[in-house]
Protein backbone atom coordinates (compact mmCIF):
# COMPACT_ATOMS: atom_id res chain seq x y z
CA UNK A 1 0.00 0.00 0.00
CA UNK A 2 1.79 3.15 -1.18
CA UNK A 3 1.92 6.03 1.29
CA UNK A 4 1.16 8.45 -1.54
CA UNK A 5 -2.36 7.03 -1.60
CA UNK A 6 -2.96 8.62 1.80
CA UNK A 7 -3.37 12.30 2.57
CA UNK A 8 -3.52 13.98 5.97
CA UNK A 9 -6.55 16.21 6.48
CA UNK A 10 -5.22 19.44 7.95
CA UNK A 11 -8.58 20.18 9.59
CA UNK A 12 -9.38 16.85 11.22
CA UNK A 13 -5.95 15.20 11.47
CA UNK A 14 -7.45 12.14 9.79
CA UNK A 15 -5.27 10.01 7.51
CA UNK A 16 -7.46 9.45 4.47
CA UNK A 17 -6.86 6.79 1.80
CA UNK A 18 -8.08 7.67 -1.68
CA UNK A 19 -10.06 4.39 -2.02
CA UNK A 20 -12.17 5.22 1.05
CA UNK A 21 -12.38 8.89 0.10
CA UNK A 22 -13.88 8.14 -3.32
CA UNK A 23 -16.49 5.76 -1.86
CA UNK A 24 -17.55 8.30 0.78
CA UNK A 25 -17.69 11.05 -1.83
CA UNK A 26 -19.86 9.22 -4.36
CA UNK A 27 -22.26 7.83 -1.77
CA UNK A 28 -22.66 11.37 -0.41
CA UNK A 29 -23.30 12.81 -3.88
CA UNK A 30 -25.98 10.15 -4.48
CA UNK A 31 -27.48 10.97 -1.06
CA UNK A 32 -27.68 14.70 -1.86
CA UNK A 33 -29.26 14.00 -5.28
CA UNK A 34 -31.91 11.64 -3.86
CA UNK A 35 -32.71 14.12 -1.07
CA UNK A 36 -33.25 16.79 -3.74
CA UNK A 37 -35.80 14.57 -5.55
CA UNK A 38 -37.40 13.42 -2.28
CA UNK A 39 -37.63 17.03 -1.11
CA UNK A 40 -39.30 18.17 -4.32
CA UNK A 41 -41.84 15.35 -3.93
CA UNK A 42 -42.32 16.43 -0.29
CA UNK A 43 -43.26 19.94 -1.42
CA UNK A 44 -45.81 18.63 -3.95
CA UNK A 45 -47.36 16.20 -1.42
CA UNK A 46 -47.42 18.90 1.26
CA UNK A 47 -49.19 21.37 -1.01
CA UNK A 48 -51.79 18.72 -1.76
CA UNK A 49 -52.45 17.73 1.86
CA UNK A 50 -52.74 21.42 2.81
CA UNK A 51 -56.52 21.77 2.28
CA UNK A 52 -56.40 25.43 1.25
CA UNK A 53 -54.01 24.60 -1.63
CA UNK A 54 -54.84 20.96 -2.59
CA UNK A 55 -52.48 21.10 -5.56
CA UNK A 56 -52.22 17.71 -7.27
CA UNK A 57 -54.84 15.50 -8.91
CA UNK A 58 -55.59 12.19 -7.18
CA UNK A 59 -53.26 9.84 -9.11
CA UNK A 60 -50.28 12.18 -9.02
CA UNK A 61 -50.71 12.60 -5.27
CA UNK A 62 -50.25 8.87 -4.58
CA UNK A 63 -47.51 8.61 -7.23
CA UNK A 64 -45.45 11.42 -5.71
CA UNK A 65 -46.16 10.19 -2.16
CA UNK A 66 -44.66 6.83 -3.19
CA UNK A 67 -41.62 8.57 -4.62
CA UNK A 68 -41.27 10.83 -1.56
CA UNK A 69 -41.18 7.75 0.68
CA UNK A 70 -38.65 5.92 -1.47
CA UNK A 71 -36.26 8.84 -2.04
CA UNK A 72 -36.49 10.73 1.25
CA UNK A 73 -36.98 7.84 3.65
CA UNK A 74 -34.91 5.13 1.99
CA UNK A 75 -32.45 6.32 -0.66
CA UNK A 76 -31.14 9.59 0.86
CA UNK A 77 -30.64 8.07 4.26
CA UNK A 78 -29.15 4.74 3.19
CA UNK A 79 -26.73 6.33 0.70
CA UNK A 80 -25.61 8.63 3.53
CA UNK A 81 -25.29 5.66 5.89
CA UNK A 82 -23.13 3.73 3.42
CA UNK A 83 -20.93 6.85 3.19
CA UNK A 84 -20.72 6.68 7.00
CA UNK A 85 -19.87 2.96 6.78
CA UNK A 86 -16.76 3.78 4.72
CA UNK A 87 -15.96 6.84 6.85
CA UNK A 88 -16.02 4.93 10.14
CA UNK A 89 -14.52 1.63 8.95
CA UNK A 90 -11.65 3.12 6.95
CA UNK A 91 -11.17 6.89 7.36
CA UNK A 92 -11.55 7.03 11.16
CA UNK A 93 -9.30 3.99 11.53
CA UNK A 94 -6.69 5.51 9.22
CA UNK A 95 -6.65 2.54 6.86
CA UNK A 96 -7.76 2.00 3.29
CA UNK A 97 -11.09 0.64 2.12
CA UNK A 98 -10.30 -3.05 1.61
CA UNK A 99 -11.69 -4.87 -1.46
CA UNK A 100 -12.87 -1.47 -2.62
CA UNK A 101 -14.44 -2.96 -5.77
CA UNK A 102 -17.05 -4.49 -3.45
CA UNK A 103 -17.98 -0.98 -2.30
CA UNK A 104 -18.41 0.05 -5.94
CA UNK A 105 -20.57 -3.02 -6.67
CA UNK A 106 -22.78 -2.05 -3.72
CA UNK A 107 -22.95 1.56 -4.93
CA UNK A 108 -23.80 0.50 -8.49
CA UNK A 109 -26.59 -1.86 -7.34
CA UNK A 110 -28.09 0.84 -5.14
CA UNK A 111 -27.88 3.37 -7.97
CA UNK A 112 -29.44 1.02 -10.54
CA UNK A 113 -32.13 -0.14 -8.08
CA UNK A 114 -32.96 3.41 -7.00
CA UNK A 115 -33.06 4.59 -10.62
CA UNK A 116 -35.33 1.70 -11.60
CA UNK A 117 -37.78 2.43 -8.77
CA UNK A 118 -37.89 6.14 -9.61
CA UNK A 119 -38.47 5.44 -13.31
CA UNK A 120 -41.24 2.90 -12.75
CA UNK A 121 -43.04 5.10 -10.22
CA UNK A 122 -42.83 8.22 -12.42
CA UNK A 123 -44.22 6.18 -15.32
CA UNK A 124 -47.24 5.47 -13.11
CA UNK A 125 -46.72 1.71 -12.99
CA UNK A 126 -46.35 1.36 -9.21
CA UNK A 127 -48.56 3.76 -7.24
CA UNK A 128 -48.27 1.41 -4.29
CA UNK A 129 -46.65 3.75 -1.77
CA UNK A 130 -43.69 2.92 0.45
CA UNK A 131 -45.42 -0.01 2.13
CA UNK A 132 -46.66 -1.64 -1.12
CA UNK A 133 -49.05 -3.80 0.93
CA UNK A 134 -50.25 -6.89 -0.91
CA UNK A 135 -52.62 -7.49 -2.64
CA UNK A 136 -51.87 -4.00 -4.03
CA UNK A 137 -49.70 -4.95 -7.02
CA UNK A 138 -47.06 -2.84 -8.75
CA UNK A 139 -44.98 -3.46 -11.85
CA UNK A 140 -42.47 -6.33 -11.31
CA UNK A 141 -39.65 -3.90 -12.16
CA UNK A 142 -40.58 -1.88 -9.06
CA UNK A 143 -39.98 -4.89 -6.80
CA UNK A 144 -36.81 -5.71 -8.73
CA UNK A 145 -35.60 -2.16 -8.11
CA UNK A 146 -36.23 -2.53 -4.36
CA UNK A 147 -34.39 -5.88 -4.34
CA UNK A 148 -31.38 -4.45 -6.21
CA UNK A 149 -31.23 -1.44 -3.87
CA UNK A 150 -31.54 -3.67 -0.79
CA UNK A 151 -28.87 -6.13 -1.99
CA UNK A 152 -26.54 -3.19 -2.74
CA UNK A 153 -27.09 -1.78 0.77
CA UNK A 154 -26.60 -5.26 2.28
CA UNK A 155 -23.22 -5.58 0.53
CA UNK A 156 -22.38 -2.08 1.78
CA UNK A 157 -23.04 -3.08 5.39
CA UNK A 158 -21.13 -6.37 4.97
CA UNK A 159 -18.22 -4.29 3.63
CA UNK A 160 -18.07 -2.59 7.03
CA UNK A 161 -17.18 -5.90 8.70
CA UNK A 162 -14.58 -6.77 6.06
CA UNK A 163 -12.94 -3.38 6.59
CA UNK A 164 -12.78 -3.58 10.39
CA UNK A 165 -11.38 -7.14 10.40
CA UNK A 166 -8.61 -6.29 7.91
CA UNK A 167 -8.01 -2.92 9.53
CA UNK A 168 -7.38 -4.62 12.89
CA UNK A 169 -4.90 -6.95 11.16
CA UNK A 170 -3.06 -3.89 9.78
CA UNK A 171 -3.04 -2.01 13.10
CA UNK A 172 -5.90 0.42 12.41
CA UNK A 173 -7.04 -0.25 15.96
CA UNK A 174 -5.92 -2.64 18.69
CA UNK A 175 -8.74 -3.92 20.90
CA UNK A 176 -11.87 -1.77 20.91
CA UNK A 177 -13.26 0.08 17.92
CA UNK A 178 -13.52 3.85 18.42
CA UNK A 179 -17.01 4.73 19.67
CA UNK A 180 -18.15 6.29 16.37
CA UNK A 181 -17.13 3.14 14.50
CA UNK A 182 -18.77 0.98 17.18
CA UNK A 183 -22.01 2.92 16.62
CA UNK A 184 -21.80 2.19 12.89
CA UNK A 185 -21.03 -1.47 13.71
CA UNK A 186 -24.34 -1.53 15.60
CA UNK A 187 -26.05 0.19 12.65
CA UNK A 188 -24.54 -2.35 10.23
CA UNK A 189 -25.73 -5.30 12.36
CA UNK A 190 -29.25 -3.85 12.39
CA UNK A 191 -28.86 -3.13 8.67
CA UNK A 192 -28.00 -6.75 7.84
CA UNK A 193 -31.01 -8.09 9.77
CA UNK A 194 -33.24 -5.45 8.18
CA UNK A 195 -32.14 -6.16 4.63
CA UNK A 196 -32.47 -9.93 5.12
CA UNK A 197 -36.10 -9.26 6.02
CA UNK A 198 -36.32 -7.12 2.87
CA UNK A 199 -35.04 -10.01 0.75
CA UNK A 200 -37.36 -12.39 2.64
CA UNK A 201 -40.45 -10.47 1.64
CA UNK A 202 -39.62 -8.72 -1.64
CA UNK A 203 -38.30 -11.83 -3.44
CA UNK A 204 -41.64 -13.70 -3.07
CA UNK A 205 -43.54 -10.48 -3.81
CA UNK A 206 -41.50 -10.06 -7.01
CA UNK A 207 -42.39 -13.63 -8.02
CA UNK A 208 -46.03 -12.96 -7.16
CA UNK A 209 -46.01 -9.82 -9.34
CA UNK A 210 -44.76 -12.03 -12.21
CA UNK A 211 -47.67 -14.46 -11.52
CA UNK A 212 -45.17 -17.21 -10.64
CA UNK A 213 -46.46 -17.37 -7.05
CA UNK A 214 -50.27 -17.47 -6.84
CA UNK A 215 -50.66 -15.49 -3.63
CA UNK A 216 -48.89 -13.82 -0.72
CA UNK A 217 -50.45 -13.96 2.73
CA UNK A 218 -51.18 -10.29 3.63
CA UNK A 219 -50.57 -10.89 7.37
CA UNK A 220 -47.21 -12.54 6.74
CA UNK A 221 -46.36 -9.72 4.31
CA UNK A 222 -47.11 -7.07 6.93
CA UNK A 223 -45.10 -8.91 9.59
CA UNK A 224 -41.98 -9.42 7.46
CA UNK A 225 -42.29 -6.10 5.60
CA UNK A 226 -42.11 -4.18 8.88
CA UNK A 227 -38.99 -6.18 9.73
CA UNK A 228 -37.61 -4.13 6.82
CA UNK A 229 -39.76 -0.99 6.87
CA UNK A 230 -39.46 -0.06 10.54
CA UNK A 231 -36.06 -1.62 11.18
CA UNK A 232 -34.56 0.50 8.42
CA UNK A 233 -35.51 3.45 10.64
CA UNK A 234 -33.59 1.80 13.48
CA UNK A 235 -30.43 1.77 11.31
CA UNK A 236 -31.04 5.51 11.08
CA UNK A 237 -31.36 5.92 14.83
CA UNK A 238 -28.11 4.07 15.42
CA UNK A 239 -26.19 5.92 12.71
CA UNK A 240 -27.67 9.24 13.90
CA UNK A 241 -26.50 8.64 17.49
CA UNK A 242 -23.03 7.72 16.19
CA UNK A 243 -23.03 11.02 14.26
CA UNK A 244 -23.98 12.87 17.47
CA UNK A 245 -20.97 11.35 19.30
CA UNK A 246 -18.59 11.98 16.38
CA UNK A 247 -19.70 15.61 15.94
CA UNK A 248 -19.24 16.26 19.65
CA UNK A 249 -15.73 14.78 19.36
CA UNK A 250 -14.74 16.64 16.16
CA UNK A 251 -16.23 20.07 16.97
CA UNK A 252 -15.70 20.54 20.73
CA UNK A 253 -13.40 17.60 21.56
CA UNK A 254 -16.16 15.84 23.50
CA UNK A 255 -15.55 12.40 24.99
CA UNK A 256 -18.30 10.30 26.58
CA UNK A 257 -18.37 10.67 30.34
CA UNK A 258 -18.65 6.90 30.65
CA UNK A 259 -17.77 5.16 27.39
CA UNK A 260 -18.76 1.73 28.72
CA UNK A 261 -22.26 3.01 29.36
CA UNK A 262 -22.49 4.47 25.84
CA UNK A 263 -21.34 1.16 24.35
CA UNK A 264 -23.88 -0.69 26.51
CA UNK A 265 -26.58 1.55 25.06
CA UNK A 266 -25.51 0.59 21.51
CA UNK A 267 -25.61 -3.11 22.47
CA UNK A 268 -29.17 -2.61 23.76
CA UNK A 269 -30.03 -1.19 20.32
CA UNK A 270 -28.48 -4.23 18.62
CA UNK A 271 -30.51 -6.67 20.69
CA UNK A 272 -33.86 -4.98 21.09
CA UNK A 273 -34.52 -1.97 18.87
CA UNK A 274 -35.70 -4.02 15.90
CA UNK A 275 -38.59 -5.36 17.94
CA UNK A 276 -40.22 -1.93 17.62
CA UNK A 277 -41.43 -3.13 14.20
CA UNK A 278 -44.38 -4.51 16.14
CA UNK A 279 -45.81 -0.96 16.42
CA UNK A 280 -47.27 -1.37 12.97
CA UNK A 281 -49.09 -4.55 13.94
CA UNK A 282 -50.62 -3.50 17.25
CA UNK A 283 -54.07 -3.16 15.68
CA UNK A 284 -53.58 -6.28 13.56
CA UNK A 285 -56.15 -8.90 14.60
CA UNK A 286 -54.01 -11.90 13.63
CA UNK A 287 -51.19 -11.71 16.17
CA UNK A 288 -51.69 -12.58 19.83
CA UNK A 289 -51.55 -10.08 22.67
CA UNK A 290 -48.49 -11.90 24.00
CA UNK A 291 -46.58 -11.30 20.76
CA UNK A 292 -47.57 -7.63 20.87
CA UNK A 293 -46.85 -7.08 24.55
CA UNK A 294 -43.47 -8.86 24.58
CA UNK A 295 -42.25 -7.08 21.44
CA UNK A 296 -43.35 -3.60 22.44
CA UNK A 297 -44.03 -3.15 26.13
CA UNK A 298 -41.14 -5.31 27.34
CA UNK A 299 -38.33 -5.66 24.82
CA UNK A 300 -38.67 -2.37 23.03
CA UNK A 301 -38.33 -0.35 26.22
CA UNK A 302 -34.81 -1.72 26.62
CA UNK A 303 -34.01 0.16 23.41
CA UNK A 304 -35.80 3.24 24.80
CA UNK A 305 -33.50 2.95 27.84
CA UNK A 306 -30.56 3.05 25.43
CA UNK A 307 -31.86 6.27 23.85
CA UNK A 308 -32.22 7.82 27.31
CA UNK A 309 -28.58 6.94 28.05
CA UNK A 310 -27.41 8.61 24.81
CA UNK A 311 -29.67 11.62 25.47
CA UNK A 312 -27.76 12.35 28.68
CA UNK A 313 -24.31 11.10 27.62
CA UNK A 314 -23.87 13.28 24.53
CA UNK A 315 -24.86 16.69 25.99
CA UNK A 316 -22.73 15.76 29.03
CA UNK A 317 -19.73 15.07 26.76
CA UNK A 318 -20.21 18.52 25.20
CA UNK A 319 -20.52 20.21 28.61
CA UNK A 320 -17.39 18.54 30.00
CA UNK A 321 -15.37 19.42 26.87
CA UNK A 322 -16.51 23.06 26.88
CA UNK A 323 -15.84 23.41 30.62
CA UNK A 324 -12.33 22.05 30.03
CA UNK A 325 -11.86 24.86 27.50
CA UNK A 326 -12.38 27.32 30.38
CA UNK A 327 -16.10 28.09 30.13
CA UNK A 328 -16.74 27.38 33.81
CA UNK A 329 -18.61 30.47 35.09
CA UNK A 330 -21.98 29.56 36.55
CA UNK A 331 -24.14 26.70 35.40
CA UNK A 332 -24.52 27.68 31.76
CA UNK A 333 -21.48 29.60 30.50
CA UNK A 334 -20.41 26.49 28.59
CA UNK A 335 -23.77 26.50 26.82
CA UNK A 336 -23.59 30.20 26.01
CA UNK A 337 -20.04 29.90 24.66
CA UNK A 338 -20.75 26.77 22.62
CA UNK A 339 -19.97 27.15 18.87
CA UNK A 340 -23.54 27.97 17.83
CA UNK A 341 -22.35 29.56 14.59
CA UNK A 342 -20.95 26.20 13.45
CA UNK A 343 -23.81 24.44 11.61
CA UNK A 344 -22.35 21.03 12.48
CA UNK A 345 -22.68 21.75 16.19
CA UNK A 346 -26.00 23.64 16.09
CA UNK A 347 -27.49 21.05 13.74
CA UNK A 348 -26.62 18.18 16.07
CA UNK A 349 -28.05 20.00 19.10
CA UNK A 350 -31.27 20.73 17.16
CA UNK A 351 -31.38 17.08 16.09
CA UNK A 352 -30.95 15.82 19.68
CA UNK A 353 -33.66 18.13 21.08
CA UNK A 354 -36.21 17.55 18.31
CA UNK A 355 -35.60 13.81 18.10
CA UNK A 356 -36.06 13.46 21.85
CA UNK A 357 -39.05 15.70 22.43
CA UNK A 358 -40.94 15.22 19.14
CA UNK A 359 -39.98 11.87 17.66
CA UNK A 360 -38.83 9.78 20.61
CA UNK A 361 -41.44 10.60 23.23
CA UNK A 362 -44.32 10.33 20.76
CA UNK A 363 -42.91 7.04 19.46
CA UNK A 364 -42.98 5.55 22.95
CA UNK A 365 -46.52 6.85 23.57
CA UNK A 366 -47.97 5.79 20.21
CA UNK A 367 -46.15 2.47 20.49
CA UNK A 368 -48.30 1.30 23.39
CA UNK A 369 -51.22 -0.89 22.47
CA UNK A 370 -53.86 1.32 24.08
CA UNK A 371 -52.73 4.47 22.27
CA UNK A 372 -52.13 2.67 19.02
CA UNK A 373 -55.82 1.81 18.85
CA UNK A 374 -56.77 5.50 18.69
CA UNK A 375 -53.76 6.95 16.85
CA UNK A 376 -52.99 4.24 14.27
CA UNK A 377 -53.34 5.43 10.67
CA UNK A 378 -53.97 9.01 11.77
CA UNK A 379 -51.83 11.98 10.77
CA UNK A 380 -50.31 11.84 14.28
CA UNK A 381 -48.16 8.89 13.15
CA UNK A 382 -46.90 10.90 10.16
CA UNK A 383 -46.05 13.71 12.60
CA UNK A 384 -44.20 11.22 14.82
CA UNK A 385 -41.95 9.83 12.14
CA UNK A 386 -41.20 13.27 10.70
CA UNK A 387 -40.00 13.98 14.25
CA UNK A 388 -37.65 10.99 14.17
CA UNK A 389 -36.48 10.52 10.61
CA UNK A 390 -36.51 14.15 9.49
CA UNK A 391 -36.03 16.26 12.63
CA UNK A 392 -33.67 13.65 14.07
CA UNK A 393 -31.77 11.72 11.41
CA UNK A 394 -31.92 14.11 8.46
CA UNK A 395 -30.84 17.15 10.50
CA UNK A 396 -28.02 15.14 12.10
CA UNK A 397 -26.81 14.03 8.66
CA UNK A 398 -27.11 17.60 7.34
CA UNK A 399 -25.02 18.80 10.29
CA UNK A 400 -22.36 16.13 9.68
CA UNK A 401 -22.19 17.16 6.02
CA UNK A 402 -20.64 20.46 7.17
CA UNK A 403 -17.74 18.38 8.52
CA UNK A 404 -17.57 15.78 5.74
CA UNK A 405 -17.25 18.29 2.89
CA UNK A 406 -14.07 19.88 4.31
CA UNK A 407 -12.67 16.54 5.54
CA UNK A 408 -13.48 14.32 2.57
CA UNK A 409 -13.93 16.64 -0.42
CA UNK A 410 -11.19 18.92 0.90
CA UNK A 411 -13.30 21.98 0.08
CA UNK A 412 -14.43 24.90 2.22
CA UNK A 413 -18.14 25.38 2.84
CA UNK A 414 -19.53 28.21 0.70
CA UNK A 415 -22.02 30.82 1.98
CA UNK A 416 -20.96 30.35 5.61
CA UNK A 417 -23.62 32.80 6.87
CA UNK A 418 -26.42 30.91 5.14
CA UNK A 419 -24.92 27.60 6.28
CA UNK A 420 -25.06 28.68 9.94
CA UNK A 421 -28.75 29.56 9.54
CA UNK A 422 -29.70 26.43 7.55
CA UNK A 423 -30.14 23.92 10.42
CA UNK A 424 -32.26 26.43 12.36
CA UNK A 425 -34.50 27.16 9.37
CA UNK A 426 -34.91 23.47 8.60
CA UNK A 427 -35.36 22.58 12.28
CA UNK A 428 -38.03 25.21 12.96
CA UNK A 429 -39.83 24.18 9.76
CA UNK A 430 -39.83 20.45 10.52
CA UNK A 431 -40.81 20.99 14.18
CA UNK A 432 -43.79 23.14 13.11
CA UNK A 433 -44.75 20.59 10.43
CA UNK A 434 -44.50 17.69 12.87
CA UNK A 435 -46.51 19.39 15.65
CA UNK A 436 -49.17 20.42 13.11
CA UNK A 437 -49.46 16.85 11.83
CA UNK A 438 -49.62 15.31 15.31
CA UNK A 439 -52.22 17.83 16.49
CA UNK A 440 -54.40 17.31 13.41
CA UNK A 441 -54.05 13.55 13.86
CA UNK A 442 -55.25 13.79 17.44
CA UNK A 443 -58.52 15.16 15.98
CA UNK A 444 -58.76 12.08 13.77
CA UNK A 445 -57.33 13.40 10.49
CA UNK A 446 -56.18 10.29 8.59
CA UNK A 447 -52.69 9.78 7.19
CA UNK A 448 -52.06 9.35 3.43
CA UNK A 449 -55.55 10.67 2.63
CA UNK A 450 -55.94 12.64 -0.60
CA UNK A 451 -58.99 14.72 0.35
CA UNK A 452 -60.03 15.08 4.00
CA UNK A 453 -63.02 17.24 2.98
CA UNK A 454 -64.47 14.05 1.41
CA UNK A 455 -65.80 16.07 -1.55
CA UNK A 456 -68.12 13.99 -3.73
CA UNK A 457 -68.60 11.33 -1.06
CA UNK A 458 -72.17 10.01 -0.57
CA UNK A 459 -72.03 10.90 3.15
CA UNK A 460 -70.74 14.18 4.49
CA UNK A 461 -68.24 14.39 7.31
CA UNK A 462 -66.54 17.39 8.83
CA UNK A 463 -63.66 17.44 11.27
CA UNK A 464 -63.41 19.76 14.25
CA UNK A 465 -62.69 23.26 12.83
CA UNK A 466 -59.47 23.35 14.92
CA UNK A 467 -57.80 21.14 12.32
CA UNK A 468 -57.71 24.08 9.87
CA UNK A 469 -55.15 25.75 12.11
CA UNK A 470 -53.11 22.57 12.54
CA UNK A 471 -53.14 21.73 8.82
CA UNK A 472 -51.98 25.31 8.12
CA UNK A 473 -49.22 24.87 10.72
CA UNK A 474 -48.16 21.78 8.80
CA UNK A 475 -48.22 23.74 5.52
CA UNK A 476 -46.22 26.73 6.77
CA UNK A 477 -43.73 24.50 8.61
CA UNK A 478 -43.33 22.29 5.57
CA UNK A 479 -42.60 25.25 3.28
CA UNK A 480 -39.96 26.53 5.74
CA UNK A 481 -38.42 23.05 5.87
CA UNK A 482 -38.33 22.86 2.06
CA UNK A 483 -36.56 26.26 1.96
CA UNK A 484 -34.04 24.93 4.51
CA UNK A 485 -33.65 21.77 2.43
CA UNK A 486 -33.04 23.73 -0.79
CA UNK A 487 -30.42 25.81 1.03
CA UNK A 488 -28.70 22.61 2.21
CA UNK A 489 -28.62 21.07 -1.27
CA UNK A 490 -27.31 24.31 -2.85
CA UNK A 491 -24.61 24.69 -0.16
CA UNK A 492 -23.61 21.02 -0.39
CA UNK A 493 -23.29 20.87 -4.18
CA UNK A 494 -22.00 24.47 -4.34
CA UNK A 495 -19.23 23.68 -1.84
CA UNK A 496 -18.20 20.52 -3.71
CA UNK A 497 -18.07 22.32 -7.07
CA UNK A 498 -17.11 25.91 -6.21
CA UNK A 499 -15.70 25.64 -2.65
CA UNK A 500 -12.16 26.90 -2.05
CA UNK A 501 -9.65 24.04 -1.88
CA UNK A 502 -8.18 23.47 1.57
CA UNK A 503 -4.39 23.43 1.98
CA UNK A 504 -3.01 19.87 2.23
CA UNK A 505 -0.32 18.29 4.35
CA UNK B 1 -13.16 8.19 21.28
CA UNK B 2 -10.70 5.37 21.89
CA UNK B 3 -10.69 3.05 24.87
CA UNK B 4 -7.76 0.73 24.44
CA UNK B 5 -6.31 -0.72 27.62
CA UNK B 6 -2.66 -1.40 27.03
CA UNK B 7 -1.98 -3.32 30.26
CA UNK B 8 -3.79 -5.77 32.51
CA UNK B 9 -6.48 -8.28 31.67
CA UNK B 10 -9.34 -7.11 29.46
CA UNK B 11 -12.62 -7.09 31.42
CA UNK B 12 -15.22 -9.64 30.32
CA UNK B 13 -17.71 -6.90 29.38
CA UNK B 14 -15.20 -5.25 27.06
CA UNK B 15 -14.32 -8.61 25.50
CA UNK B 16 -18.02 -9.15 24.82
CA UNK B 17 -18.47 -5.69 23.28
CA UNK B 18 -15.30 -6.11 21.20
CA UNK B 19 -16.60 -9.36 19.74
CA UNK B 20 -18.50 -7.73 16.89
CA UNK B 21 -19.35 -11.06 15.27
CA UNK B 22 -20.95 -12.40 18.45
CA UNK B 23 -22.99 -9.18 18.56
CA UNK B 24 -23.89 -9.74 14.90
CA UNK B 25 -25.17 -13.24 15.67
CA UNK B 26 -27.12 -12.11 18.75
CA UNK B 27 -28.48 -9.03 16.97
CA UNK B 28 -29.76 -11.24 14.15
CA UNK B 29 -31.05 -14.19 16.16
CA UNK B 30 -32.89 -12.39 19.00
CA UNK B 31 -35.22 -10.24 16.84
CA UNK B 32 -35.67 -13.01 14.26
CA UNK B 33 -36.92 -15.43 16.92
CA UNK B 34 -38.89 -13.01 19.12
CA UNK B 35 -40.51 -11.04 16.31
CA UNK B 36 -40.39 -12.84 12.96
CA UNK B 37 -40.44 -16.57 13.70
CA UNK B 38 -42.90 -16.31 16.60
CA UNK B 39 -45.15 -14.05 14.46
CA UNK B 40 -45.05 -16.40 11.47
CA UNK B 41 -45.90 -19.40 13.70
CA UNK B 42 -48.93 -17.52 15.04
CA UNK B 43 -50.05 -16.54 11.52
CA UNK B 44 -49.72 -20.16 10.30
CA UNK B 45 -51.84 -21.35 13.22
CA UNK B 46 -54.78 -19.05 12.51
CA UNK B 47 -57.66 -21.39 11.64
CA UNK B 48 -58.97 -21.07 8.12
CA UNK B 49 -62.41 -19.55 7.64
CA UNK B 50 -64.78 -22.45 6.98
CA UNK B 51 -66.26 -22.25 3.50
CA UNK B 52 -70.02 -22.58 3.62
CA UNK B 53 -71.36 -24.23 0.48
Amino acid sequence: MANTDFRLSSLSGLKIHKSAQALVQWNLIAAFATLAVGGLMALLVLLTRWPSVHLLPLDYYYRFLTLHGIDALLAWIIFFEIALVHFTSAVILGTRSYISWLGWVAFALMLIGGGLINTIVILGRADVMFTSYVPLKGDPMYYLGVILFAVGALIGFIHFFINIVLSKRDGGYKKSLPLGSFGLAAASIIGILTLLHGAGIFLPTFLWSLDILPTIDPSAYRLVFWGLGHSSQQINVCAMVAVWYMTSAFVVGGKPVNEKLSRTAFVLYILFINLASEHHLLVDPVLSNWHKVVNTSYMMHLAVLASMIHAFAIPASMEVALRKQGHTRGLFEWLKKAPWGNPAFSGVVISIVLFGFLGGITGVIFGTEQFSIIRHNTFAITGHFHGTVVAGTTIAFMAFTYLLIPYIFNKEIIWKGFASVQPWLYGVGVATLSIGMMSAGSFGVPRRHYDITFSGAPFSFTFDPAIDMFMSMMGVGGVLAVLGGVLYIVIAFGSIIFGKKIEQQ
Amino acid sequence: MHENREDGPIPAGQRFYDNIFLLLVLGTVVPTLVYTVWGLIEIMNVPKLPIVP
